[in-house]
């Protein structure tokens, strides 16, 4: 299984970004995906920096990807869409299914994002028959449903698992880091810039719940696969990617460099887990509650039914 | 301007068609469409009463399958398909691609519509579903402003139909799997947000507690009026304070802005809310075709009548109604 680095779903320093890819240069990652997945105001890292900054992870070997903005409301956003699904240089990964109509009627190959509902074998060879290449699972689906795909798998596609990170929940018009500091998202302040992990969400019993990362609502827990991994190469899974945080992404792609090349995984997970930010959760994988892990199971969703 | 009206039972949908919906939208008892509520939706009995009470009318009856069914699911997505075209209705609402590409290979002219469950919000979108299997309507998501819809509209290939009462949701469907997260199910996967499966009311010391599979969504102090636990309305912490961190529980409500809706071209209207009662529906349908008769005639005089916007609060979310915009956080 090749190891890649999925887009940055937080607002960073422009010069944080340019340190962490040069660094993700010599990691063990053999694909890397670029760019604002989103919101569009975040302008500190421009289209043509993303393109100079695939050019030099491609003369450091790595495979390049750009990744498209995933909820499109305004004109000025499909411009850019249009912009990006033009270039000659790297192939695209589509996080909505306007930029999967803007490369399949270019005649360009694309891969899908998480969030472009591929839930069954017809959407997936329908799709491949439009020039899809790779797919990343619909991170709320499981190994069980993923077993089944893959078993139908057009030929030629590859399959990509969201194998660390927070998972991307929800996508909203509304701005809910501007609005957790009582600013309008058109006027926003760029508050995201204060949270490179995104806002903390909290039940009014203080359980860790969710994030708030601008226009995306993410899981507070960190799903992570590490535990699955002998599963996912049985299952022919071909990438696993890791989800860049604020702080040891790299440590993280070095835990999961090991343990697909046969280390043992229990050093590994709670090494893994010293490196997260809030914890971890592996529900969706194992069909139940995505905020659940392994087999501690304080919510307890069969109870509940 | 259609009216498109929910209806989650028999007397629901003659509710909407005597109160004046020109279609109504219905769904299968089962995981197929997006409101899978225990007690709701149509047996084929059922469905077939529904049918001819609202066609022998000269109304239209509108089929939603809109859900996105995974590989061991997917016959009975078919099956849904091939039951909704073998009464004759009018139009099915589809979101899946897989579910899409089917029904439009087998009944290639049967109407179909873009659920909002596709999440589509531009016209190079709506164009992928017009040109592979060519439907014929979309839905557009509760995200966009109305200079954005008019946007879509100009540059869309098919007629728009928009929301125009009912609960709000805030973030775009199709894409959100907050429900997922905490219980397990989603719109997506099983057809219903923050299920009542995994709800729990809890009576404490001070008030109620209410929970979504053991996350608490939100506390009411005594005599304060406890809502559904939907997990994007609940009171959160963020930064020290307790607010309605995602949305307030309230519902959309565009009666201001239907000669807006009208000049930009919107082809339909569209009432939320499948699971809610015969008498909402006759409510809510009631109101909105005399508001959008009144728009039809003499757009510019329009204004939306107090008793009109009385009667929508009084069947809306926490009472309150919005065209979605700026808040206070609750302390």
């Amino acid at each position: 299984m090749k190891l890649s680095i999925g887009p940055i779903q937080y607002f960073w320093e422009r010069q944080q970004v340019l340190d962490f890819y040069q660094q993700a240069a010599d990691s063990a990652a053999e694909i890397i995906y670029l760019g604002e997945v989103i919101c569009s105001k975040r302008r500190l890292v421009k289209l043509e920096d993303w393109f100079a900054i695939g050019d030099e992870l491609k003369q450091a070997g790595k495979e390049v990807v750009l990744s498209s903005l995933t909820l499109l409301e305004a004109a000025s956003e499909m411009s850019s869409l249009k912009k990006l699904c033009r270039n000659d240089s790297f192939m695209v990964e589509a996080n909505d299914i306007s930029a999967v109509q803007l490369l399949s009627t270019a005649g360009q190959s694309f891969v899908t994002g998480p969030s472009v509902n591929i839930y069954n074998s017809r959407s997936l060879n329908l799709l491949a028959d439009k020039g899809l290449k790779r797919w990343v699972l619909p991170v709320e689906l499981g190994l069980e449903t993923l077993k089944d795909l893959q078993s139908q798998r057009p030929v030629g596609v590859e399959t990509e698992v969201f194998a660390l990170g927070r998972l991307p929940l929800a996508y909203s018009a509304r701005c809910y880091t501007a609005r957790s500091h009582n600013l309008p998202k058109d006027d926003c302040h760029f508050k995201c810039i204060d949270y490179p992990d995104g806002t903390l969400l909290k039940t009014r019993e203080e359980q860790d719940f969710l994030i708030l990362n601008g226009i995306q609502t993410q899981s507070a827990l960190t799903h992570q696969v590490l535990d699955q991994l002998p599963e996912l190469e049985t299952l022919a899974v071909d990438i696993l990617r890791i989800s860049p945080q604020h702080k040891h992404t790299l440590e993280i792609i070095d835990i999961f460099d090991a343990g697909r090349n046969g280390a043992d995984l229990e050093p590994l997970g709670k090494e893994l887990l010293s490196l997260l930010p809030l914890g971890a959760c592996n529900g969706y994988l194992v069909e139940q509650a995505g905020m659940h892990f392994g087999s501690e199971n304080t919510h307890d969703t069969q109870q509940a039914i | 301007m259609e009216l498109v009206c929910p209806a989650g039972n028999l007397p629901s949908l003659k509710a909407a068609v005597d109160n004046g919906a020109d279609a109504v939208y219905v769904g299968f008892k089962d995981d197929t469409n997006a409101r899978h509520f225990a007690g709701l939706n149509f047996t084929e009995r059922t469905f077939e009463k529904a049918v001819r009470y609202a066609q022998d009318r000269g109304r239209k009856v509108y089929v939603a399958i809109n859900t996105f069914p995974q590989p061991k699911g997917f016959d009975r997505w078919k099956t849904a398909v091939d039951q909704a075209e073998a009464y004759g209705v009018n139009a099915l609402i589809l979101a899946d691609i897989g579910v899409l590409d089917y029904a439009s290979s087998k009944f290639p002219d049967l109407r179909l519509h873009l659920s909002v469950q596709a999440s589509v919000t531009s016209a190079e979108g709506i164009r992928f579903y017009h040109e592979n299997f060519g439907i014929r309507r979309v839905v557009l998501p509760r995200v966009l402003s109305t200079r954005q819809v008019a946007h879509v509209i100009t540059e869309s290939p098919v007629p728009v139909e928009v929301f125009g009462f009912g609960s709000l949701c805030v973030m775009v469907e199709g894409r959100c799997l907050l429900s997922s997260y905490a219980t397990g199910r989603s719109p997506n996967t099983y057809g219903a947000c923050s299920p009542a499966s995994h709800v729990r009311w809890e009576e404490t010391g001070d008030g109620t507690n209410t929970r979504l599979n053991g996350v608490l969504i939100d506390h009411y102090g005594e005599g304060e009026k406890a809502g559904y636990p939907t997990l994007c309305k609940g009171r959160f912490q963020v930064g020290g304070h307790t607010f309605y961190a995602l949305e307030e529980p309230t519902s959309l409500n565009t009666l201001s802005i239907l000669p807006d809706l009208k000049k930009m071209g919107v082809s339909a209207i569209k009432v939320e809310g499948r699971q809610r009662s015969p008498a909402y529906v006759a409510q809510v349908t009631g109101v909105m075709r005399a508001a959008i008769d009144q728009c039809l005639k003499n757009p510019e005089a329009y204004q939306p009548k107090g008793q009109w916007m009385r009667e929508l609060s009084d069947v809306s979310e926490g009472s309150q109604t919005t065209l979605g915009a700026y808040h206070r956080p609750w302390q």
